[in-house]
């Protein structure tokens, strides 16, 4: 765990990617599921965060 | 006089272009070569997805070319993202992606599994299976309609030779629960043999060597399965996921033959919904910044599974 907070204050690849990944997944999970609407609402917001900060993130060193 | 093919090139070429490649650097050529290609990405690929995003903030309707286009901002997505209908067609795309994957992928590995074992007529069963997949989505939808008809159906008749229900006392495409897993079945039958192939290919990369060492090891043949086979197909199962995947969130011919989307809307997908809004309603706008959607979700999607990919590889 703390060297996942290291990597991510340090700006390492592996860290930021994994969150990146994690709030596509949580995004496309809002997009799909079928409990509340306000969840579809926020997916794409999130999805698009998601990807944007994975391609960023894709750039830094590992 | 030129003797080999190359001389024979050099002296065909005239002298004022062979003077001008002369002067080119390596680099130069290579761009000379690699320019179409890109030229081609840009004008099929980049091009129409910035203007798809430009037009996703307008309320352009390509049926009414003269009409002032109105810069409408983020209103579009305001709309889908609020829209209850298109979260409905969400959730019956959910529906449609997690049955067929999850079943495509267990019955073509099962088979995959099957037909790696030599037997006498082993080619014959696999060209068999490959069969539906070679086929047109179009005339799969055509000719699983048939097959659901309650009156003359087959499929009626062999769920009712093993449940005992009267073949007439349902219908797979007209009731509202049954609709979604007919197109799940219908796509299941077409797209297994490739997620066959993929797992077959990977079954018949693993070396001998490997299991005889198991064997050696006196490994038993279920924990041979687990070690050994699951984890070296493993990458050839992702792929395969990935290409199924898609391929499914964009799968429109198969189920507009077979469901139309109906009953109601329980099988309308995205991509349905999508050429609705974009070539029925004819607004362009709003179906842009649905496309747009689509586009952002597949996309994130792939990153992070080609990315879990390359960790597999990596291993």
């Amino acid at each position: 765990m703390s060297n996942f907070v290291k990597g991510l204050v340090g700006f390492r690849r592996g860290p930021w990617e994994m969150v990146a990944s994690i709030l596509i997944a949580l995004g496309v999970f809002m997009l799909m599921q079928p409990f509340a609407l306000w969840l579809y609402t926020y997916s794409f917001i999130t999805t698009l965060i998601g990807t944007v900060m994975f391609i960023l993130v894709s750039h830094l060193p590992k | 006089m030129p003797n080999s093919p190359m001389e024979k090139v050099a002296k065909a070429t005239p002298e004022k272009v062979a003077k001008r490649i002369r002067g080119l650097s390596d680099r130069a050529i290579a761009w000379i070569f690699v320019a179409p290609s890109i030229f081609l990405l840009l004008a099929v690929n980049i091009f129409p997805l910035i203007w798809t995003i430009r037009l996703s903030f307008t309320n352009f309707r390509v049926n009414r070319p003269n009409k002032d286009v109105e810069w409408v901002g983020l209103r579009n997505y305001e709309r889908i993202l609020g829209d209850s209908d298109i979260w409905m067609t969400m959730q019956a795309t959910a529906h449609f992606l997690l049955w067929t994957i999850v079943l495509q992928v267990l019955i073509g590995f099962f088979l995959a599994f099957l037909i790696n074992k030599k037997f006498r007529g082993n080619d014959m069963w696999t060209t068999i299976i490959v069969f539906p997949m070679m086929l047109s989505p179009a005339v799969v939808g055509n000719f699983w309609t048939f097959l659901y008809q309650p009156q003359i159906g087959l499929f009626n008749y062999v769920v009712s030779f093993f449940t005992g229900a009267d073949p007439a006392s349902f219908s797979m495409i007209g009731d509202v629960h049954l609709a979604p897993w007919s197109i799940v079945i219908a796509d299941t039958w077409m797209w297994t043999p490739f997620v066959m192939l993929i797992c077959l290919a990977g079954l018949r990369s693993i070396p001998d060597s490997i299991y005889e060492a198991a064997e050696c090891d006196r490994a038993s043949k279920w924990r041979q399965f687990w070690t050994i086979t699951i984890p070296m197909v493993l990458p050839f199962l992702m792929l395969a996921i990935l290409f199924r995947g898609i391929e499914n969130f964009k799968m429109f011919d198969l189920v507009v033959q077979l469901t139309g989307g109906g009953p109601g809307n329980i099988t309308t997908l995205t991509s349905i919904d999508l050429k609705r809004e974009a070539f029925e309603k004819w607004k362009t706008g709003y179906s842009s910044a649905y496309a747009v959607i689509l586009f952002v979700t597949v996309f994130g999607l792939a990153s992070i599974y080609v990315k879990a990919l390359n960790k597999v590889k990596e291993r």
